[in-house]
């Protein structure tokens, strides 16, 4: 297999246009891109994650993140009989290189949560951002532009599902774009990619062929912390009720 | 595992992002709002007894107010775009409208207040001054010596109206500050609509105290007498003031123990390990029961001057200590549990960094070496003017 | 009309803080940014600013533009749903341009246990091992080719 871009570029015109286009990270270049026209989530398929850390080790790859902050991460749930209110939960630098093996539990059981930013639709914390750093796109992506952020961290004290933190050297509030730079241009965010089990699955509320519709449809779908009724647009398939 | 980590936290929120710089911020607004509030009981509520405090408390009120948005800005990661607060305020921000409100209490209200009280006065020493001391006399005279029996009726009776509008701006530039807190609904220790009441009346008694401290301790100082029956006055509000805001604090507390929802058990352990010592004893027990005690023994029984004193001042402290716990507790509490409810971070308070010990000590006297440059520019007592005017403002 | 008269110092100070008001107004209008407003109470250019982030992963369509063998061994087998690049890591400037950057020799030692462990936390239905028990230090890849693991499914490599 040794083949040169111009080779690819002979052997399949469209496909390497279309890459062409996702380099040059230009917005002109992905001109079919409408904001309008889109409203993004994701999908969280608790029973289909294995807990292997590829999404926080794929986010960290496709985003810079500084070591000890996670825009991604896993977390590994014990939830021992019926005490639900005190699962014992646990994640090791993020869940980054994945986790301890453990035997079986004959009164509890074990399991694993990938958390997100969850996009949230009325997110508190663009709720109050005192200068407008940070906003939900018209596409539906909680976003924070990093030039004109304060760095106050009021976002981060408003945030229920501790999703956001300063980062260390920039000292302006970092957070999971949904990999924006991604979709943007067809692709499916850096931790999808990367998911070797399809637990996670990027999801477009606004295109009715989505397969997600569908998926709702047919099964037990829940959101974190639904009681913030903030919206939450990362939806958890086979979620356990101590999660939160 | 993390170092200061206990059980689970989300990994983020292993870090904490309020420091002590903004456990400053509501203690010094809130010494404005009270140092406000007590003098506007002598000019609203006419409460002649308070008269020697008033021009003390504004100036006290202005000095703090002035160095407030500091720890804020000390506290940003970056401190050059904080205009932007101003230029382009989200309008759902309480942080933003909290800019508002703090330049129309700054403005509007303490600055002008203050000027037209001293008016009189910066005419006067704008001719019998020298030097630097003149100059400045004369730009904040903005060009008018008018004096008149008339134009000071007219200075009486508008500082007046804003010293009544200035009421609520204290209760909303300190309310705000509870709000800026207690709207937080993602955190069960903040959020709360009592928040910015409790705010309010805790500020109240801070100021008032501040205030009470400041003036014994100036007399003592200028090695003039203390006017007995203004500290008595100022002592018994105090008291009152104290009342409202630790039956208010306990109506929080009984109503989170009794409720007891979700967030209760993690809170309640943190009360009872991290929070113990700053939150039952300096809080409660040394800064709020013990003063209170101290003030309702001074209501009942009748002690000797010396005594009153004695114990006004070990109250005042004492208060002062209680408040500023209470700021910490809130402001650095609501971040040491996991929004997730399943465990504990630790604060590190640095030593010499932006965010430090010594900078928020720094913080803490710097008001009180600008009170003391604004005692020297507008003393707050006549007989200190050169030129020697009456005290008293004209009556209409 | 001395109520005017004796007032005067007062719309002094008005007319002070009118100036100030304006120069405030003034230096506004200088510093908001252009596309501050378009979508929103923010700034528009933000949004492409953050598109234009560059990709690292190149996503397995367009792996499989050029590796279109892999993609047929891969296609009927177990690991069928396994992008590229959750093993092979983010290729995005191998896809630009191949010669530039080649991918690293993966270790399956490390690889296929990062999935394949036997946990109890792991969901029952998905295949999993205890690695000492199963090939006692034998390397995964003698018997099952990364690609298409089932035994005998798949050439070597």
């Amino acid at each position: 297999m040794n083949i040169t871009r111009r080779q690819m570029l002979i052997l399949l015109p469209a496909a390497a246009v279309a890459w062409e286009s996702v380099l040059a990270g230009t917005p002109e270049s992905s001109p079919n891109y409408k904001m309008t026209e889109h409203w993004w989530s994701m999908l969280i398929d608790i029973s289909k994650c294995i807990g292997c850390g590829n999404c926080v080790r794929a986010c960290q790859a496709e985003n810079d993140i500084p070591d000890g902050f996670f825009r991604t991460w896993v977390e590994r749930y014990h939830v021992t009989d019926w005490n639900l209110e005190n699962p014992e939960v646990i994640s090791p630098d993020g869940g980054k290189e994945g986790f301890p093996s453990v035997t079986e539990d004959q009164n509890g059981k074990y399991f694993f949560v990938p958390k997100l930013c969850n996009h949230c639709a009325d997110s508190p914390c663009t709720q109050v951002c005192p200068v407008g750093a940070t906003f939900i796109s018209p596409d539906g992506v909680v976003l924070v532009d990093q030039k004109y952020c304060l760095g106050c961290a009021y976002c981060v004290q408003a945030c229920p599902y501790g999703c956001r933190y300063i980062h260390p050297q920039k000292k302006v509030a970092d957070k999971c774009t949904l990999c924006y730079h991604r979709i943007t241009k067809g692709l499916t965010t850096a931790c999808c990619e990367a998911c070797p089990t399809g637990a996670r699955q990027l999801a477009d509320l606004k295109n009715p062929k989505d397969p997600i519709h569908e998926f709702l449809r047919t099964h037990n779908v829940q959101i974190l912390k639904p009681q913030m009724a903030t919206g939450a647009k990362v939806f958890y398939n086979d979620l356990d009720g101590s999660v939160r | 595992m993390m170092t200061g980590v206990e059980g689970y936290m989300y990994p983020n929120e292993i870090t904490l992002y309020w420091s002590v710089l903004i456990v400053l911020y509501p203690y010094i607004t809130g010494l404005v709002a009270g140092a406000f509030i007590l003098a506007s009981l002598e000019r609203v509520f006419r409460v002649d007894a308070v008269k020697p405090t008033y021009r003390l408390a504004l100036l006290t009120a202005l000095a703090f107010l002035v160095v407030a948005p500091l720890p804020l800005q000390l506290h940003l990661g970056h401190p050059e775009r904080s205009y932007e607060m101003y230029f382009t305020p989200h309008r759902t921000s309480a942080m933003a409208m909290f800019g508002f409100v703090y330049l129309w209490y700054l403005m509007a209200v303490l600055t002008v207040e203050i000027w037209l009280d001293y008016r009189r006065d910066i005419v006067v020493m704008s001719q019998s001054s020298t030097g630097l001391k003149r100059w400045i006399y004369r730009v904040l005279t903005l060009g008018s010596s008018n004096i008149s029996e008339r134009a000071l009726a007219i200075d009486e009776r508008v500082g007046w109206l804003i010293t009544l509008v200035g009421i609520p701006s204290a209760f909303l530039l300190h309310g705000y500050v509870g709000f800026i807190f207690g709207s937080i609904k993602a955190n069960p220790w903040w959020s709360s609509p009592l928040m910015p009441v409790v705010f309010i009346f805790s500020a109240m008694v801070s100021g008032i105290a501040a205030v009470m401290l400041l003036y014994m301790l100036i007399m003592r100082l200028r090695r003039e007498k203390i006017d007995m029956l203004c500290v008595d006055t100022i002592a018994r509000y105090l008291f009152y003031m104290f009342i409202i805001d630790f039956s208010l604090e306990m109506l929080d507390l009984i109503h989170r123990i009794y409720e007891a929802d979700e967030s209760f058990r993690t809170l309640n352990f943190m009360v009872h390990t991290k929070l113990y010592f700053s939150q039952i004893v300096l809080q409660i027990f040394v800064g709020t029961l013990t003063p209170i005690l101290l003030l309702a023994l001074t209501q009942v029984l009748k002690f000797p001057e010396i005594v009153r004193k004695r114990m006004y001042s070990v109250a005042g402290c004492l208060t002062l200590i209680g408040i500023f716990a209470m700021r910490w507790n809130v402001v650095i509490g609501g971040q040491l549990f996991s929004k997730s409810f399943l465990g504990y971070t630790t604060y590190k308070m640095a030593l010499a960094t932006r965010e430090g010990l010594l900078m928020s000590i720094a913080l803490t006297l710097l008001p009180l070496f600008i009170l003391w440059v604004l005692v020297k520019l507008l003393p707050p007592w006549p007989e200190r003017v050169q030129g020697a005017f009456p005290a008293e403002t004209p009556t209409q | 009309m001395s109520v005017f008269k004796d007032s005067g110092h007062l719309f002094r100070l008005a007319a002070l803080y009118a100036a100030g008001t304006l120069t405030f107004l003034g230096i506004r209008g200088l510093f908001v940014p252009h596309s501050f407003g378009q979508y929103g109470h923010y700034r528009g250019a933000a949004i492409t600013e953050i598109a234009a982030h560059p990709v690292h992963f190149a996503g397995h369509q367009t792996c499989e533009t050029c590796h279109t063998d892999v993609q047929q061994i891969k296609k009927s087998g177990m690991h069928a749903q396994v992008n590229c690049e959750a093993c092979h890591g983010p290729l995005a400037k191998h896809a630009d341009d191949p010669a530039s950057a080649q991918p690293a020799k993966l270790d399956t030692a490390v690889l296929c246990v990062r999935c394949h462990a036997a946990s109890a936390a792991r969901p029952k239905n998905f295949p999993q091992v205890a690695a000492v028990d199963h090939s006692n230090g034998v390397p995964c890849e003698t018997c099952h080719q990364p690609h298409s693991p089932a035994i005998g499914t798949g050439g070597v490599k």
